[in-house]
């Protein structure tokens, strides 16, 4: 909530616009923000370490998220909808883990896998979204703007979230692991047990600006949760939410080299 | 007291062995045994000739007799051989009660009344029997059924045998006391000096019961040949299935569903009056030229007559359209059996509900009628050390293992936490080589011929759209860390089946991680983390 006195005096507020760009694009944000829950009468709560990363804090029903290249975060976005009630579905990814997709929460109860639809994608796809409420699935090599268009007002109407593993055209925000390492393995010894990653998102939902966060996925005792990397010292969220104006500075330089122990080039900075 | 009612026995000896010939296709002469749980459990005339007897272990069976051919004895294919025997009979005269697969009781007053006399009847029978292949099949008829089958039972080659009204008791007396069909029983009497029924019979009857109590009157009253046991005949089943012709063919949906209702509403109607509910049902469409398609469906609960309706209409939909399996005429017959039918009383719903959301199941039924029954799955973790064999996928609509307890226990040697996100569906080809571009194997010892370094993901072609297309390089990328080798030697004790290799975890330089196997002819990634 705004507190009266953190709202400047609009002299202030135009001299002191250059240098204050980052706080006021958060404020703006969080004016969206509440906007939009206006508007959209439904969300379905995930993981609070995943907050940070989906516009709104949360999955919008009848909105389409796109993940590149992870399951695990696939699921950790599936675990909170399904813990509480929600059917889920899993359309056209064989190699889907159950076991994993057990182990982060979602329950196997209410989880329907359709390992391969083939030609019937997009009937499958439609037959699905009318019964479940989180759709997984991997859009097809070709897919027409006009059967996209279609599947998205599908999914409003039936206000279902579709997650798409690689691009969607009408995604509300793309997440991707920018930055992974594990930890628990050395050279021949040890074997995985936790991992770190970077998470990053940009989507219509940020207006053209790109978040990150640094997360567990998993820990130790298999939760997502969120990672510190100020040194030790746990920020008031447990995540640490980076804006960053220019979307160039991020990902391909931390990808470089593959960090062997995180901890040590910590202490290192 | 009741006095024994005349009963026809039909018995056709060794009927398992003549089952299991029947479709096994092989001749009676052939000395053939059925094995239950070790022991010999029928044998074929052949085998009995050279000295195979019932009760026998198979080492002894096999070594009396050297080229016996053993089987595992199946009840069901009994009951079900028999079943077109016992029809037949039924055919000629009401009243039949399967004793047990081989062997049927009818009460002897209608049919000697209807063919004139009870050696009429057995002829009947006699004929109808060996008309069905039963060439050594035995007609008895004597006062109660314990005697009659004691009759049937006699050494000999007669097809009929009668024992005129009244003349069972003599005829029982000369039997041996173990006919009582009570081992502990017939032993004690033979200790007491009563080596015969009818010695057994000669006894007062409150005596026996003040010193064998109920079961020892029970065996009284069969050996002096007053068996009071009544013929329960059975009820022939009802067939429930139902049949629409259309005349002339249809080929459209709403019309075979419109054309179908009536039949569905009575096939429910029926079932529910009879204190049933079906659980799972067969379709059958029957095209114009000849086809036949048919798949069986499932149901959480039980079939309505909506339900079954669209499991006819999502068969013909499913069946529409191009590809393999399409309805190519127009139908011409449709027929839907019921598979599987329960007591309507274990169906009775919850004071607040406990079926699985209706929507979902209809939804998720659609989908399998567009792609088949086992393509909608939901996944059970069952127990295994390999990540793949952990995962068990069970078709919507079969019943899911209760519990997941295989799973939860502990499986020493299995893959460590955390789980594989992705478990590949067919293991992927890779590559692993050390930093000078060489091959590691893994001695008999369990030692490294040398240290992975090098990673490379041979096998491209998995999916076009792969999640992340980026992650299949064309040149070895390096190894940011790895472990292993983790012995795996699996099932070694038969030869088919068993597995041996090793598995490494690597981590790429991407930060993404492995589960591999290095198999005698290769490395394999079984799973990735990511």
């Amino acid at each position: 909530m705004f507190e009266y006195w953190e709202m400047p005096d609009p002299a202030v507020l135009l001299a002191e616009a250059a240098p204050a760009a980052p706080s006021v694009r958060e404020l703006q944000e969080r004016i969206r923000q509440m906007q939009v829950t206006k508007l959209e009468t439904r969300s379905l709560q995930t993981s609070p370490a995943l907050a940070p990363l989906l516009p709104g804090g949360a999955l919008k029903a009848g909105a389409a998220y796109s993940v590149e290249g992870s399951h695990s975060l696939v699921m950790a976005m599936m675990a909170g909808p399904s813990a509480a009630g929600a059917w889920c579905g899993v359309i056209g990814l064989p190699d889907f883990g159950a076991e994993a997709a057990s182990r982060s929460g979602i329950d196997l109860d209410r989880l329907v896998f359709v390992p391969h639809p083939g030609e019937q994608w997009l009937a499958v796809v439609s037959a699905v979204i009318d019964v479940v409420t989180v759709v997984v699935t991997i859009a097809p090599p070709r897919l027409g703007d006009a059967l996209a268009a279609r599947l998205a007002a599908r999914i409003r109407q039936r206000e279902a979230t579709m997650i798409v593993l690689g691009g969607w055209p009408q995604s509300e925000a793309t997440l991707r692991v920018t930055e992974s390492s594990w930890e628990g393995i050395g050279q021949g010894f040890g074997h995985l047990a936790s991992r770190r990653v970077t998470v990053s998102a940009v989507g219509r939902g940020f207006m053209g600006q790109k978040r990150s966060a640094r997360l567990w996925l998993p820990d130790a005792s298999e939760q997502v949760r969120g990672a510190d990397t100020v040194r030790g010292v746990d920020t008031a969220r447990g995540v640490e939410a980076v804006l960053s104006a220019d979307a160039g500075r991020s990902a391909d330089a931390a990808r470089g080299a593959w960090p062997a122990f995180p901890a040590v080039r910590e202490l290192a900075s | 007291m009741t006095t024994a009612v005349r009963t026809i026995v039909v018995w056709c000896p060794d009927w398992p062995v003549r089952a299991v010939a029947q479709s096994e296709e092989l001749s009676l002469d052939e000395p053939i045994a059925l094995i239950d749980h070790g022991l010999v459990f029928a044998c074929s005339p052949r085998a009995r000739a050279d000295g195979v007897r019932r009760g026998q272990r198979v080492r002894e069976a096999q070594a009396a007799c050297v080229d016996l051919m053993t089987f595992d004895y199946d009840p069901a294919l009994d009951h079900r051989s028999f079943e077109v025997v016992v029809a037949a009979i039924e055919e000629l005269m009401p009243g039949v009660q399967v004793l047990r697969p081989g062997m049927c009781a009818l009460v002897a007053k209608g049919p000697s009344r209807y063919y004139g006399s009870e050696r009429g009847a057995a002829g009947v029978l006699l004929t109808t029997l060996v008309g069905l292949g039963a060439e050594n099949a035995r007609i008895a008829i004597a006062d109660g059924r314990f005697a009659a089958e004691q009759l049937a039972r006699m050494p000999g080659e007669q097809g009929i045998r009668i024992v005129e009204p009244g003349g069972s008791p003599e005829f029982l007396a000369e039997h041996p006391i173990d006919a009582i069909g009570d081992p502990q029983l017939a032993i004690l009497l033979r200790r007491l000096g009563l080596s015969t029924l009818g010695a057994f019979a000669a006894l007062d009857f409150r005596d026996v019961r003040a010193r064998f109590g109920e079961a020892g009157v029970h065996a009284h009253t069969m050996a002096s040949g007053r068996d009071a046991r009544r013929v329960v005949p059975r009820l022939p089943p009802q067939l429930r299935d139902i049949e629409v012709v259309f005349e002339p063919p249809l080929d459209r949906v709403d019309q075979i569903t419109f054309a179908v209702r009536t039949a569905a509403e009575r096939f429910v109607d029926e079932l529910t009056r009879a204190l049933l509910v079906c659980t799972s049902i067969r379709v059958e469409l029957h095209t114009d030229n000849g086809v036949v398609h048919d798949r069986g469906w499932g149901h959480p609960r039980w079939f309505s007559a909506n339900d079954v309706l669209d499991r006819i209409r999502w068969q013909v939909q499913g069946r529409t359209g191009a590809g393999a399996g399409a309805l190519t005429s127009a139908i011409m017959k449709v027929r839907v059996l019921p598979e599987s039918l329960d007591s309507i009383g274990n169906y009775e719903t919850g004071l607040w509900g406990s079926a699985p959301d209706d929507r979902v199941h209809h939804g998720l039924s659609r989908v399998q009628s567009l792609l088949g029954h086992g393509a909608v799955t939901t996944a059970v973790i069952a127990g295994g050390r390999g990540v793949s064999e952990r995962q068990v996928m069970i078709p919507w609509g079969d019943p899911r293992a209760t519990g997941s307890g295989d799973g939860a226990k502990p499986w020493p040697g299995s893959v460590p936490l955390p789980a594989p996100s992705t478990v590949f569906e067919k293991p992927r080809g890779v590559t692993v080589l050390t930093r000078e571009g060489g091959p590691i194997e893994v001695s008999e010892r369990g030692a490294l011929s040398g240290i992975p370094a090098l990673f490379q993901l041979t096998d491209t072609e998995g999916r076009s759209a792969s999640a992340s297309p980026s992650r299949q390089p064309s040149q070895p990328q390096p190894l940011a860390a790895w472990t292993g080798p983790w012995p795996v030697h699996e099932r070694w004790w038969d030869q088919a089946v068993a597995r041996s290799f090793h598995r490494f975890q690597v981590v790429d330089a991407e930060g993404t991680a492995w589960l591999l196997a290095l198999h005698d002819h290769g490395w394999w990634a079984e799973a990735r983390y990511d």
